[in-house]
């Protein structure tokens, strides 16, 4: 099924990613590294034993030359051995282990709820297009893409958890405490799909293959869903997987305001307390995550949409 | 649109001139009006220290627009220059140099600028470093981008074979056709980095107390938001005004302009 064109480009793209891997990794090598001072003595405080900091020092490899230390930083990693906390001792892989999960389903949910509004919202704007109601969609989405989670999300608080009290103000006890802030996060993405979808679906609308369906007396609702909206989906694919990724980093900020022990607190966390191997390892985790998420799509949109196979 | 626009960035430029001939200071400590709501006295009502709420956010918006304009002329100048290298020379320069973009743009979001400013420590100067060192890249590949298309036109091959030299070429011949689009990148940059600026405060890692900054403002309002839900709407509502006014600013300039980008 798959021709030689398809293993190319594969392999071409594999190759791209495994360099921009690389960067990746060397960046987040060098981030401790930029701590100005002694990382050491700032992981410690000034009062730590001459011991303690020795024992720091060696367990980071600090003492040793920069390109064997970034080679000891690797070969950890492929064990998924991303070190031990600073603060609390226990390895940084369990405390990933019970963090990302919440962050995932929180990410998750959020792209639930973007897509559910976004799109429809985005279709119907598209019909409606140059009357009152696409004006109005519009106007709403742009306000919501300007509205930054640390400010949206208070807003939500305030509303629905103080004012009504329907919701829990936040953490993670009640089973209804993932509601604000995944509402807080797909309220954002809901805005950029909406602009997406009308704008692709606007696209579409004005080709003629529209024209002659039309022409052929199908009813509007089959020319919409069957011809129009097949052909509009798939540049919101690419958008929702690349959004995919931005609210993983989104998740820093709405997990800190809603006190959601995701991998984004324990980012935050860790710089408080300058626990920085952990910090260095959610860095890591949130931009791999990213950048795999980014290479599915494009890998996903290459093979799904077959003009880009006639073009190969 | 465009007349909400500008009212609201006179309104907050005003605002700023107004402070600066008077000298507001916003740091008075008034412990009899803990969290007071607005009143004939505070107009926008008081913050957890008794502090004039009014007071702080003029003071606030200066932070904001100051770090926005040294961070977008810093970032738009190193990124310019590193795309219209890339642009001009092609080759491995262009494809070692978009390599480094491709690393930066890994990290989503404001990640990467968390990760800086976490390990150089908080303060103004480390939040202006931390914002550059992440936000030239869009510069650099939107001018390397256009470099590409212009590399070939006629006019720059004429300078070429006249004998001009490179700079020449870049700054007299490229440089100029880039403006429009430039300039509207740069208006829809002035509000990204206000955003980044009051993320990271609002996370504790920008600006420090006592010198006012909306995000860390936004930080202390969230806490005090049983008590005090007037704090954290003030300062959301004027981070909101402004964001949008320059976000508006920058769609009218691009079609005033005729510039394609994808905001």
């Amino acid at each position: 099924m798959l021709g030689g064109w398809f293993t190319l480009f594969l392999i071409k793209k594999i190759f791209g990613f495994a360099t921009v891997i690389f960067g990746v990794l060397l960046l987040t090598f060098l981030l401790i590294h930029l701590v100005p001072g002694d990382p050491v003595e700032v992981m410690l405080g000034e009062s730590a034993s001459v011991a303690d900091r020795d024992g720091l020092r060696a367990d980071l490899g600090l003492n040793q030359p920069l390109i064997t230390q970034f080679g000891r930083y690797l070969a950890k990693l492929s064990h998924g051995d991303f070190g031990r906390s600073i603060h609390s001792k226990t390895p940084i892989i369990e405390l990933l282990k019970m963090r990302y999960p919440a962050t995932l389903k929180l990410a998750g949910l959020a792209l639930l709820i973007g897509i559910s509004i976004g799109v429809p919202l985005g279709i119907w704007a598209a019909l409606k297009n140059g009357h009152w109601q696409d004006l109005m969609v519009t106007i709403v989405s742009v306000r919501f893409s300007a509205m930054p989670a640390f400010w949206l999300g208070p807003i939500l608080m305030l509303i629905f958890a103080v004012w009504l009290g329907w919701l829990p103000v936040s953490g993670m006890e009640s089973r209804t405490s993932i509601i604000l802030p995944a509402v807080t996060l797909g309220l954002g993405l809901s805005a950029i799909l909406t602009r997406m979808t009308r704008t692709s679906l606007l696209e579409v609308l004005n080709d003629d293959y529209i024209r002659t369906a039309r022409a052929k007396g199908l009813s509007e609702n089959k020319v919409i869903l069957r011809h129009a909206l097949r052909a509009a989906l798939l540049p919101i694919i690419t958008i929702v997987g690349l959004q995919m990724g931005s609210l993983l980093a989104g998740t820093v900020i709405t997990e800190t305001v809603f006190s959601w022990d995701g991998i984004g607190r324990l980012l935050i966390e860790s710089i408080e307390k300058r626990d920085y191997p952990v910090t260095q390892a959610c860095v890591l985790v949130v931009a791999l995550s990213y950048v795999l998420v980014n290479a599915f799509t494009d890998v996903c949109y290459q093979f799904a949409d077959p003009r880009t196979k006639a073009v190969n | 649109m465009k007349t909400f626009a500008i009212s609201i960035l006179l309104f907050w430029l005003l605002a700023i001139a107004i402070g600066m001939v008077i000298g507001l200071q916003g740091d008075a400590i008034d412990l009899n009006a803990i969290l007071a709501s607005p009143n004939s006295q505070q107009w926008l009502g008081a913050d957890d220290l008794g502090r004039d709420i009014l007071a702080r956010v003029i003071r606030g918006v200066e932070v904001s627009f100051m770090v926005a304009i040294i961070v977008t002329i810093i970032t738009m100048t190193f990124g310019v220059f590193i795309g219209l290298v890339a642009g001009f020379y092609g080759g491995k320069i262009d494809a070692i140099l978009m390599k480094i973009t491709d690393i930066f743009l890994a990290f989503p979001g404001i990640l990467l600028a968390i990760a800086f400013a976490a390990v150089l420590g908080a303060g103004l100067g480390n939040l202006i470093l931390a914002l550059c060192i992440t936000g030239w890249v869009s510069y650099a590949r939107l001018t390397r981008g256009q470099t590409l298309s212009l590399r070939n036109r006629q006019h720059v091959i004429a300078a070429e074979s006249l004998g001009a030299s490179v700079p020449r070429i870049l700054i007299r011949h490229i440089l100029p056709l880039l403006g429009s689009i430039l300039i509207v990148e740069a208006t829809y940059s002035l509000a990204s980095v206000m955003i980044a600026e009051a993320s990271l405060s609002f996370l504790g890692l920008g600006i420090q107390a006592p010198q006012a900054s909306w995000g860390a403002m936004l930080r202390d309002g969230v806490r005090y938001m049983l008590v005090a839900p007037h704090y954290v709407l003030v300062v959301g509502l004027s981070l909101m005004s402004l964001i949008l006014a320059i976000n508006l600013g920058g769609d009218y300039l691009r079609d005033k302009m005729d510039v394609r980008t994808e905001h």
